[in-house]
This record gives structure tokens, C-alpha cells and sequence, in this order.
């Protein structure tokens, strides 16, 4: 359908009153995506120390129905994970992402949670993952596709916990766009970008029905975050 | 769907007399008001962000071609496809191709207004592929057969009991005696009926809240997740966006993130927020396989360059409707098409032309609670009113209007005589009102008087009062 395409510039351009734009009008504008400068960024979560950042974190997040158990470290975890999952009565069974994050995990230290490690299908009650970052500003968690992530497994299962280092936790969504940046722009000839990337704020909700908040539309109903304490202390 | 915006008063007097729309319209004030209010108030930047966002989106149209062929160009670096569409037939076609292509038999949806804009389920359905809504706003009005009636509370017209009514008669193979009482069973009701489709699905559509220039990728807003199961699990993921989605960054659309959900549904953040860049990648476990991007004019590019050219930041919040007192009084099936409330009075005469949808531009009380909530600083009321004088210029509003308002430019630009009329008028309707202090009828004025009396003038005129004001 290029005729479409054709048709379709032409149009935009007859609109601005102008042919194709030339490479003097173009440089500038190549030259701001390559930028990509940063607009205007609350000061909500900048103006705090990291310590402060991974606070509001938290909050937000409780503020949006996500629950938070803080540890101070990764042998802390499975005993947090069987903990939450036997206060709410359910099953001590997950699908584990297969990442490498979550495998130097000494799991085994909690015998009696059942673990199967791969992508989640329909059934998996309850799923862990890791993350690839946490935005204060708004109690974010940003997470994304690829070998060791499957992004199913952020969807599928009913209770979905994730394993968070408070290194990790970063001012702004535009902190976690440069991470994502300097990650994959070391893939050579591959994509800017990994094929998803999920902002994820709270479980799943809808008020579709009389405008009444109900968790649990069609992803998560839960969504429970264990958070290492890792920070060393800088600001 | 068929518009019906034509007959806008018929839908009017039909909507005012609907006991269940006025008791679900209620449920707008708490649901969005009062917490985009809240949400705002704790964002002492939020001025600043509006304007930035408003520079943002100028920019990028001033330079519109540009930003959509760098766009292709990522997508297709990417191993994605970009589908240019004039209309609403070729972006189905286009559809169509990709879904008989893969030997798709079921298709699941996000929800998006493009879609509902192409009506590309009736096109799906007519070629014998299966669409499912899977937002459950859109769910419940397509088991209905119903269009929305709100850009993104598609089913807000609704009470709960026909929503429950809707569910017995679609699901068919459940308990008929199950309750249905709350909103709690029937979103437990629709999760697993819908985590079916989910998983039997070949090709997932959805729209687009924003496309990245800079990465090609696409970008979606929910907050129930329907819109990533969709685009996760089936063979390939359809997206839907019209050409005005584009902005440069990522940091540009994050700017405008921050102000959507906070506009919207009074949320800090949506629940889901989902960059979408390209196939499944060749180590990846999971994702479509194909990723195809079908792009929308559909009346957009006519619009640039013209006193409508602002329409095109619309970022599609609500804000306009849920602040609407007409909105909030008829709902927004009144409007006769996809787009309702103050966006879709400037937005429908453009798309539909202004022969279907004239009535909708009048339908304003120019109070300005629309652009002084747009985030996006879109002067609605003023479009409204170019629209009035396109319908003024062209002789499509009825003669008795016509003639009300040469009658009262001819007085109007006759201050002599517009003060004797108006004398003259306060004497004589004072005279007869005085009994009473109100008139229960008057002449020429049923519309006025059918539902309200008028009351009588007391003493003097306006400017008369005015005029031995300064001199006293």
C-alpha cells in the first residue's frame, strides 16, 4: 500500500504548506531524537536521597494495593516468599522466571516451597520474578522481555511477587530509560529496545462495572514485592 | 457502528428519560472528578508539565511527516511492518490481510477507539474471524451489541443488574442460579471466560496511546492487563493508531504519561504502562511473533494546518466528558458515534462531516470546564464555535434559529433601537408579569417555558440601571 503512504505524506505535507523537509530542516530533528533530552522531571522523588527514593517507592506502591516485605538480604528471601504465601492460605507452589537473579537465590533453604523454573502458563496460581528497575516517583516497577523473562509470567498468574534490590530502585521513568539505553544499545545490530517492556504499578484493576475499583481484572490480584535492602548507604 | 448524531435531540429526550443511565451517570462525579482533582493537587509541577506537553505535541506535527517515516523506519529495523491507511476500508483490509494470512480464526482486543472508529469487529465478523472485546467495559457493551459511550469507560451508561442481566444471557453454560450481586463476581465471572480467549486467540489487537519515533515502538496504557495478554500470547500483535500518536522520545511520552492517568482515571500511574518494540526476539520465550502497526488518517491530516489543528493532541483521556454537565446529562450514546462529550463534538463534524454531526457543536453550554481540564490545552469551546459558524455559513441549522439570531444582529448593531426594544419589552412583559412574577408561557418561547418558568423583568433594563449608576 505504498500509494496509501504516498498519499498520506502528501496530504500532511500540502497541510504544512511545504514539499519534503531538506536535510537542513531534518539535522535538527535527527539531532533531537538521537538527544532525547529529558523534560521537565518532578521533584518528588529527584530532590530525595536514594535512601528517601526507595521509601517513597515503597509507599507509592502500598498505595496502589501493592504489598511490601522489606529483607536485608537475597537468603532473607525464600523465607519471605513462604511466609506471605502461607498468611493468605495459598498453595506453596510458583513458576519462577529462569533468571539468573532469582537462581543464585538459595531457594532449597525452604524445602516445602514447590518451585518449577520456566515460562508460566494458565494455572500457575503464584509466579516470581525479578526486575530490571523500580521508578519512586511512582511506585513503578519496570521489568522486560527476553530469555531469562518471559512476559507472560507478569500476567498469567494470580499472585505475582517480585524480588527487588534497592539499588535498583531509580528516581524517574527517564532514570530507567537510560538503563534500558545503555543496556541493549551494547547488542550489536540488535533493536533499541527488547521486544516489551512493562511499567507495572499495583496489580491489575478495573472500575469498568459502576465505577467501583475491583482488583484483579485480567492480570495479577496480587502483586507483592520483596525488597533487599542492599543500599550501601549512598546517597 | 451507524451514526446517529443526526438525530442527537431524539437521543436526548430518549436519554433523559432512561432511569438506569441517569443513576449510572452519577457514578462519574467520585469515579473521575473528584480523584483527577486529588491526583493533580499533589503534583505541584502539573502547569508546567501541560505546557511542556503542549510544545511537545506542536512540534511534532509542525514536523509530522518526518517523525512518522523515521517511526516506519525503526519499526521496520526492528522486523516490524507499518500499514499507511487512508480510511477506515483500507486499515480493515489491512487487518483483514494479516489475520487470513496467519489462518486466523480468533482475534482478541484491547480496547481501542481506532478500532471502534474502522469498526473493524463488524469487519473481522463479516469474514468470518472471531473478535472478542477483552477490556471488560468492552466486553459487556459488544455482548450487548452495543457501541461505547465513553472513550475509556466504554459500558459507564450501564447499572450492574444489566450488566448481570447480559452475563446470564451470554453464559449460557454456567450456573443460572450463580449470584450475580456485585461488581466482585461478575469481574471474577468475566476473568475466566476470558482467560480462554486469551489462550486459544491467533492474533491480538490493540490500540496505541503513543508511537516513539525514536524506537519504533508502540505504547499502551490499562489498567487491567488485557491489553498485554493479548499482545503476548497470540502469533501476532495488531496495532491500531492514528497518525497523530507519534511524538519523538520516549522522554517526550513520558511527559505525557504523567499526565494522562492523573487526567483520566485519577491514577498517579496506570497499572500498566507497556512499550511494545517489534516481534518476539529469536532467544525469547514468549511474545508474537509478527508485530504490525497499522497507520490511521481517517480525516487527521485535513484537520492540520486548520483552526481544528489543535484537536490533534488529543491524548484521549476524558477529562472533557467526565467535567461535561450536557455529557454528564444525556451520556454519551446521545452523540450518535464513537467519540462523545466535548472531544467528539469537535472531533466528529470533522471525521463525519458536519451535515451528520452539526447538532453536536451546539450542544455546549460553553461553560469551559473542558479546556480549562484538557491536559493538553485544547481550546474546545472556540472549535465548537467554528464549527457553529461552518454550519451558520452553509445554511445547515434550522431557519427558526437562522432567524432568531439576523433578528437580533440587526437590533444588536442598533444601539438606539436595541435600547427602545428592550425598554419596551421590560415594560410590557413587567407590566403583564406582575401578578404573578413569572410566566408559565410566552409566545415564541415554548422552548423555554416547557420546562421552566420565565421569570417576569422587575422595573428597569440593564443598561438603563447601569447608565444612572454612572451617573450617580
Amino acid at each position: 500500500m505504498s500509494d496509501a503512504r504516498e498519499a498520506m505524506l502528501g496530504r500532511i505535507r500540502r497541510a504544512l504548506r511545504r514539499g519534503p523537509l531538506d536535510e537542513a530542516a531534518t539535522a535538527p530533528l535527527a539531532a533531537r531524537l538521537k538527544e532525547h533530552k529529558r523534560n521537565l522531571i518532578p521533584q518528588r522523588a529527584v530532590a530525595l536521597d536514594h535512601r528517601g527514593q526507595v521509601a517513597l517507592f515503597a509507599a507509592m506502591a502500598e498505595g496502589v494495593n501493592a504489598t511490601v516485605a522489606r529483607v536485608s538480604a537475597a537468603d532473607e528471601v525464600p523465607g519471605a516468599v513462604a511466609d506471605y504465601l502461607s498468611r493468605l492460605n495459598l498453595p506453596a507452589r510458583l513458576v519462577m522466571a529462569p533468571d539468573p537473579a532469582l537462581e543464585a537465590i538459595p531457594w532449597s533453604a525452604r524445602p516445602l516451597l514447590e518451585i518449577r523454573k520456566g515460562r508460566a502458563e494458565d494455572g500457575d496460581a503464584a509466579g516470581v520474578t525479578a526486575c530490571f528497575a523500580a521508578v519512586a516517583e511512582t511506585g513503578t516497577l519496570m521489568l522486560h522481555s527476553g530469555p531469562e523473562s518471559p512476559t507472560r509470567n507478569n500476567f498469567l498468574p494470580d499472585t505475582h511477587i517480585v524480588v527487588l534490590r534497592s539499588q535498583q530502585v531509580v528516581a524517574s521513568y527517564e532514570d530507567g530509560f537510560d538503563q534500558l539505553r545503555r543496556k541493549f544499545a551494547r547488542q550489536e545490530g540488535g533493536a533499541a529496545l527488547p521486544r516489551t517492556v512493562n511499567f507495572i504499578t499495583g496489580p491489575s484493576r478495573t472500575a469498568d462495572i459502576e465505577q467501583k475499583i475491583e482488583l484483579g481484572a485480567h492480570g495479577p490480584r496480587r502483586l507483592h514485592i520483596v525488597l533487599i535492602d542492599d543500599d550501601d548507604g549512598q546517597a | 457502528m451507524i451514526p446517529t448524531s443526526h438525530a442527537f435531540k431524539e437521543n436526548v429526550r430518549h436519554a433523559l428519560g432512561d432511569a438506569n443511565l441517569q443513576k449510572a451517570m452519577t457514578n462519574l462525579r467520585a469515579g473521575f472528578v473528584e480523584r483527577r482533582a486529588l491526583m493533580i493537587s499533589r503534583l505541584p509541577e502539573w502547569e508546567d508539565l501541560r505546557d511542556q506537553a503542549v510544545a511537545i505535541k506542536k512540534h511534532t506535527l509542525a514536523n509530522l511527516d518526518f517523525y512518522l517515516e523515521t517511526f516506519e523506519q525503526n519499526v521496520l529495523a526492528n522486523g516490524g511492518k507499518v500499514h499507511w491507511c487512508r480510511d477506515a476500508a483500507e486499515a480493515n483490509a489491512a487487518v483483514l490481510a494479516i489475520c487470513r494470512e496467519l489462518g486466523a480464526k480468533t482475534v482478541t482486543k484491547g480496547k481501542s477507539m481506532i478500532g471502534e472508529e474502522m469498526a473493524v469487529n463488524d469487519h473481522l465478523e463479516a469474514n468470518g474471524i472471531v473478535p472478542v472485546e477483552t477490556d471488560l467495559g468492552e466486553y459487556i457493551i459488544q455482548i450487548r451489541h452495543e457501541g461505547p459511550s465513553h472513550i475509556i469507560a466504554p459500558a459507564i451508561h450501564l447499572v450492574k443488574e444489566q450488566v448481570a442481566d447480559s452475563f446470564r444471557a451470554t453464559h449460557t453454560t454456567l450456573d443460572p442460579r450463580r449470584p450475580l450481586d456485585d461488581a466482585r463476581q461478575m469481574c471474577d465471572e468475566a476473568r475466566a471466560v476470558l482467560r480462554q480467549k486469551f489462550l486459544e486467540a491467533d492474533v491480538g489487537i490493540t490500540g496505541a496511546n503513543f508511537l516513539i519515533a525514536e524506537t519504533g515502538s508502540s505504547i499502551i496504557v490499562t489498567n487491567e492487563g488485557n491489553g498485554d495478554l493479548t499482545q503476548t500470547l497470540p502469533r501476532a500483535h495488531i496495532v491500531l493508531a492514528s497518525l497523530e500518536k507519534v511524538v519523538p522520545t520516549l522522554e517526550d511520552a513520558a511527559t505525557i504519561l504523567r499526565l494522562l492517568a492523573r487526567s483520566a482515571t485519577g491514577q498517579e500511574f496506570s497499572a500498566y504502562t507497556t512499550i511494545s518494540t517489534g516481534p518476539r526476539r529469536a532467544a525469547d520465550p514468549d511474545g508474537p511473533g509478527q508485530y504490525h502497526v497499522v497507520l490511521l488518517d481517517n480525516g487527521r491530516s485535513a484537520l492540520l494546518g486548520t483552526e481544528f489543528e489543535d484537536m490533534l493532541r488529543c491524548i484521549r483521556c476524558a477529562a472533557c466528558l467526565n467535567h461535561c454537565p450536557v455529557y454528564e446529562a444525556v451520556g454519551g450514546k446521545s452523540y450518535g458515534w464513537v467519540y462523545p462529550g466535548p472531544m467528539g463534538s469537535v472531533l466528529t463534524p470533522s471525521l463525519l462531516g458536519i451535515e451528520e454531526a452539526g447538532n453536536l457543536p451546539n450542544a455546549s453550554t460553553f461553560c469551559g470546564r473542558c479546556e480549562s481540564v484538557c491536559p493538553m490545552k485544547i481550546p474546545l469551546p472556540n472549535m465548537m464555535r467554528h464549527w457553529r459558524e461552518r454550519e451558520f455559513a452553509r445554511h445547515l441549522s434550522p431557519a427558526s434559529s437562522r432567524w432568531g439570531v439576523a433578528a437580533w444582529a440587526f437590533l444588536a448593531t442598533r444601539p438606539r433601537l436595541y435600547h427602545a426594544a428592550a425598554d419596551a419589552a421590560a415594560f410590557v412583559l413587567g407590566f403583564f408579569g406582575k401578578a404573578r412574577g413569572r410566566f408559565r408561557t410566552l409566545p415564541l418561547a415554548a422552548g423555554w417555558t416547557d420546562t421552566r418558568d420565565m421569570p417576569a423583568p422587575q422595573g428597569k433594563s440593564f443598561h438603563r440601571l447601569w447608565a444612572a449608576r454612572d451617573r450617580s
